[in-house]
């Protein structure tokens, strides 16, 4: 596949503005060729530029929803972008067992959940470290479609095989014809509400941990801020915001501080009280797990 | 680095040319066997080589994959052989059974390359230069 012309970029982004508002700005070049490639590849043409060319003929409204939905739609797959998942596991639970009291919930929020992956994949992992803790994750999207989704959890051969660990499989799932059906111990964890992250907040929680993964790439600069700082009203001062590998808050949203664990990089307001969260051993873990 | 090797278990020559196909393309040394026996056969000869990974087909003549998975988890010298079961074996039993003869993944066929690949992260089998 070629590079993408000037031309095809601009098309597309003026495309994805009018019908989804979501600005692909400069430098998102690399997101349209990823995403399109598949659909390109599908009708034959020669590249993903070659591919836009065919699209601005008026019969072909049904190509240009497919690309707008390829290109707003998150593809979401368990464990498969291991490195968040295990800095949860690592550092963020520990943090969140010495420092939310075990009488209160702890709070999740799974920022735009798509089809609930994220969600269930938080859940699996605080099921099996958060020491029996009480955790609500709340799942919020932009798409009815994609709640109704997340509250049935039922995923497909194709949707379980993208990065769920076979083990965490037949632990967490059941077949049901030829679905996979999330345990009723997941299910109860999570639920759903429909959320514009562009327009204010309804009356949320207070939140311990903030999954807001690959969502403000789509958004414009001022749009980013805007999400960046309700995010922090929202989130407890020792809580953590997890973004996704291409995204940060340098530069948009000077209230946070950031901390690495591994090769990730994980967010907290800024002078929360332990700005550098170390991972605690396992067996302090263990002891805080029974010390409660 | 050095190179990594996975030993293809399966009756059906395609799908042995399919799975050897794109572990060449990630990086891979690759041996392929007919069935449990065979693959027990190249193991002994293996000596220090031993596959980093290896596939293993459910049902195949002789002996079969779970067989086969009850053998090398009762090898310490073969402890370190990642078992990924590629199979028509579909149901929750099965695979319960098979993660509990020491399988590490489960793949059901038919899948897509991106669901092989996948399953070989989980394992931390995708070699760097195949990410880069």
């Amino acid at each position: 596949m070629g590079n993408l012309t000037p031309q095809a970029f601009s098309y597309v982004a003026e495309l994805v503005r009018r019908e989804a508002a979501i600005v692909l700005g400069p430098g998102k070049e690399y997101l349209v060729e990823a995403r399109l490639t598949p659909l390109a590849r599908a009708a034959g043409a020669a590249d993903v530029s070659a591919y836009v060319s065919t699209l601005q003929s008026p019969a072909r409204a049904k190509q240009r929803m497919a690309v707008v939905e390829a290109l707003t739609t998150n593809e979401t797959s368990w464990f498969r972008d291991g490195e968040p998942f295990e800095a949860l596991r690592t550092t963020v639970v520990p943090q969140l067992l010495t420092q939310v009291p075990p009488s209160r919930r702890v709070n999740v929020w799974s920022a735009a959940c798509s089809s609930g992956q994220e969600a269930y994949t938080i859940a699996m992992v605080m099921a099996e470290h958060a020491g029996g803790r009480k955790v609500d994750i709340l799942a919020s999207d932009l798409s009815q479609e994609m709640l109704d989704r997340t509250k049935a959890g039922s995923y497909s051969q194709l949707e379980v095989g993208r990065g769920l660990p076979a083990p965490m499989m037949v632990k967490h799932f059941r077949r049901s014809g030829t679905q996979w059906q999330v345990s009723e111990q997941l299910r109860s964890m999570v639920r759903t509400q429909r959320i514009n992250l562009a327009t204010p907040f309804p009356p949320l929680p207070v939140f311990d941990v903030v999954f807001l993964r690959n969502v403000l790439i789509y958004f414009d600069t001022p749009t980013k801020r805007a999400i960046l700082q309700r995010v922090r009203q929202v989130l407890s001062p020792q809580g953590f915001l997890f973004l996704g590998g291409a995204e940060t808050t340098i530069g948009i949203d000077d209230g946070w501080d950031r901390t690495t664990v591994g090769r990730f990089t994980l967010y907290r307001p800024a002078s929360a009280a332990d700005p550098t969260p170390v991972p605690v051993p396992s067996l302090a873990w263990a002891a805080t797990a029974e010390g409660r | 680095m050095t190179t990594v090797r996975a030993l293809v278990i399966d009756d059906s020559r395609t799908m042995r040319s399919l799975l050897s196909r794109q572990l060449v393309a990630l990086g891979y040394e690759v041996l392929q066997a007919g069935h449990g026996e065979e693959a027990l056969e190249v193991l002994e000869r293996a000596g220090g080589e031993v596959p980093h990974l290896a596939t293993v087909d459910w049902n195949m003549p002789v002996m079969d994959g779970l067989t086969f998975v009850q053998k090398v988890r009762s090898r310490p010298e073969w402890r370190s052989i990642s078992l990924m079961m590629v199979t028509t074996e579909a149901e929750y039993d099965q695979i319960v059974r098979a993660l509990a003869a020491g399988a590490h993944e489960y793949l059901i066929k038919p899948f897509t390359q991106e669901a092989f690949i996948d399953k070989l992260d989980l394992l931390g089998l995708v070699p760097a230069k195949a990410l880069s």
